[in-house]
């Protein structure tokens, strides 16, 4: 992968790895942390966990609906299960026992998508959550975190972890770029400024946080100073980051690896709309299902690039 | 922690009386909601919160070791509310804001609303994978706490408790009952001919549980499967509770031509004549 090179950055471990490993570091610190898989923690990493935590790690089968209410009912019990399962399983097959057990009740339960956007790459678009976000914010009260890399994953499982209430994390299965130091501290609810820039603002998450810091140097060659926001939470939105963005750069692109709707750049502009009016540009996948091939192919081919970003920022500079 | 003195049996017939009288007064006065569908399931709750078998405390309603017990066919929460306010976690008198704005007592179970009701319930299939999940913790910690489990057999339907149900062997939870209030009907007639998934026993058995099959009707039978499963140590056991819908005023209800009457309140006249008929 070349994502991250422009900006200097070096190639890490992917956010499900450095989930996982956070997982079980942090198993001993919170005893009453439980996995709860559909016969993919091997996939999602909640396999180190269980692996560490034998009694602890529960494996219901490929049956994720009955994940979701067993992760309820401990919950209710007075555990902090982390329920996964690929993003696209979890938060679609599941959504109405997420609805019901998990969101209306309120309770303690941590989803963990993994999985999830185009990058996944050579499975297809049948495994490619891409409208996760959407389903998962559109929940009152279910915190939605999206971690860049692998250090910032490490520091918001913890967050996830000590959160009160439903959070669902989305994790991609590439390995991304270090963009985060090993003491980076970041609190769920907090978007967390990179970079800045007068001209306009990037505001992005997960995988495309590298990539609106390759497009941010690439702009600078053009005269463009962007700044760059890593929105790693999604729901609860940071209102306050957003509207000083547009108040001291004036513009915003927002680049998201997911539909058009209901994701990152419609939270984003329904806080501008309100707040901020302001020239906004948006780089997601399209109104569209993806394909198989190979996750920078498929970046690539879907719109998920620098050149992408700085297309949409030369454009919202021009409005 | 309260432990509730058993009733005698002639105490718990008397009080599914009760229970009924409440179910026909809420429900009409609410103008909606499920009277049948509850009616069916009054000797099982009746025997459940007041026989001794579930050891609970109204003055600490998330004691960690109370029986749990989880009614996944929700619409029929009526039959539920109207055991928790006789076991004094809510007065009495507020039945009867039953489905009324601003009343805690909502159609179908909120676990926000009334911290005794163990999970929020009413989209089917679902309660049961609740009830694993709160017998995997209590098993974790070393709890005695048994969870009770009530479903509907239209919602076995519901492909999810078939999932629930190979979960809960897997982990050979003894401390947990999946009761089956097996009435025949379901929204658009009778079970059988919705789906064919009536022969319960043989199915549920197929999965590794103990399974009986009884009148859920008769509470001397209720009793008797509810004993024989506390007793059962090496997995989760289930009782299919064949009742009839409406038990206990299908007097009234026959006349009316619809034996399934689900999801309807009695009117004010029927109500009166269910009342006389479950007089003391």
């Amino acid at each position: 992968m070349t994502i991250g090179q422009a900006a200097g950055l070096k190639l890490g471990k992917a956010v499900r790895d450095a989930f996982g490993t956070a997982l079980k570091e942090l198993g001993n610190e919170f005893p009453t942390v439980v996995t709860v898989d559909g016969d993919v923690g091997n996939s999602t990493r909640t396999e180190v966990f269980a692996k560490a935590f034998p009694e602890r790690g529960f494996n219901v089968g490929i049956a994720e609906s009955n994940m979701v209410g067993v992760a309820a009912g401990l919950a209710a019990a007075g555990k902090i299960p982390v329920v996964s399962s690929f993003a696209a399983f979890l938060t679609c097959n599941a959504y109405d026992q997420i609805r019901m057990c998990v969101a209306y009740p309120h309770l303690n339960v941590k989803m963990v998508g993994s999985h999830a956007g185009i990058s996944i790459g050579e499975d297809g678009a049948s495994q490619m959550a891409i409208e996760d976000i959407a389903l998962m914010s559109a929940l009152p009260g279910v915190a939605v975190v999206v971690p860049a890399d692998a250090p910032s994953t490490k520091h918001l499982v913890k967050g996830m972890l000590e959160h009160k209430g439903p959070v669902y994390m989305r994790c991609g299965r590439i390995d991304v770029p270090e963009i985060y130091g090993p003491d980076s501290v970041l609190t769920i609810g907090k978007a967390n400024q990179l970079r800045d820039g007068k001209n306009l603002t990037i505001i992005a998450n997960g995988l495309m946080v590298g990539i609106a810091l390759d497009a941010a140097v690439a702009l600078e060659a053009k005269g463009i100073t962007a700044r760059v926001l890593d929105l790693h939470t999604v729901s609860p939105i940071d209102q306050e980051a957003i509207v000083k963005a547009v108040k001291e750069t004036g513009r915003l692109v927002v680049a998201e690896e997911h539909l058009p709707h209901g994701g990152v750049g419609s939270a984003v502009a329904s806080v501008t709309a309100q707040l901020a009016p302001c020239p906004i540009e948006f780089v997601n996948i399209g109104n569209t299902y993806a394909e198989s091939g190979d996750p920078e192919g498929l970046l690539k081919k879907y719109g998920l690039t620098a050149e992408a970003i700085v297309a949409a920022a030369e454009k919202v500079c021009s409005r | 922690m309260a432990i509730f003195k058993p009733l005698s049996l002639d105490e718990m017939k008397a009080k599914t009386k009760v229970l009924r009288r409440h179910i026909v007064r809420m429900t009409t006065e609410a103008g909606s909601g499920h009277p049948s569908s509850s009616m069916s399931a009054v000797e099982m709750v009746t025997a459940l919160f007041f026989g001794g078998f579930m050891q609970h405390d109204p003055a600490q309603p998330r004691w960690n070791n109370r029986d749990r017990f989880i009614l996944s066919k929700g619409h029929a929460v009526p039959v539920l509310y109207a055991a928790l306010a006789e076991c004094g976690y809510f007065p009495v008198e507020e039945l009867m804001t039953l489905r009324k704005l601003g009343s805690r007592l909502e159609g179908h179970p909120n676990m926000k609303r009334l911290d005794c009701i163990e999970a929020s319930t009413g989209s089917l299939g679902q309660g049961l994978s609740v009830g694993v999940g709160h017998a995997l913790a209590c098993h974790m910690d070393g709890l005695s706490a048994h969870t009770y489990v009530m479903l509907g057999d239209g919602e076995m339907g519901e492909g999810q408790v078939w999932e629930a149900l190979a979960s809960a062997e897997k982990y050979k939870l003894a401390n947990l009952t999946a009761i089956v209030d097996q009435n025949g009907y379901q929204q658009t007639g009778a079970t059988k001919d919705v789906l064919k998934l009536t022969e319960f026993q043989p199915k549920i058995e197929a999965f590794g549980w103990h399974v009986q099959t009884i009148n859920g009707n008769d509470i001397e039978q209720v009793i008797a499967a509810l004993t024989i499963a506390r007793s059962i140590k090496d997995r989760p056991t289930a009782i299919v509770s064949q009742t009839q819908k409406g038990f206990g005023i299908l007097p009234i209800l026959a006349p009316t031509g619809d034996l399934n009457y689900h999801g309807k309140p009695l009117s004010k006249e029927l109500a009166e004549k269910a009342l006389a008929l479950l007089a003391d």
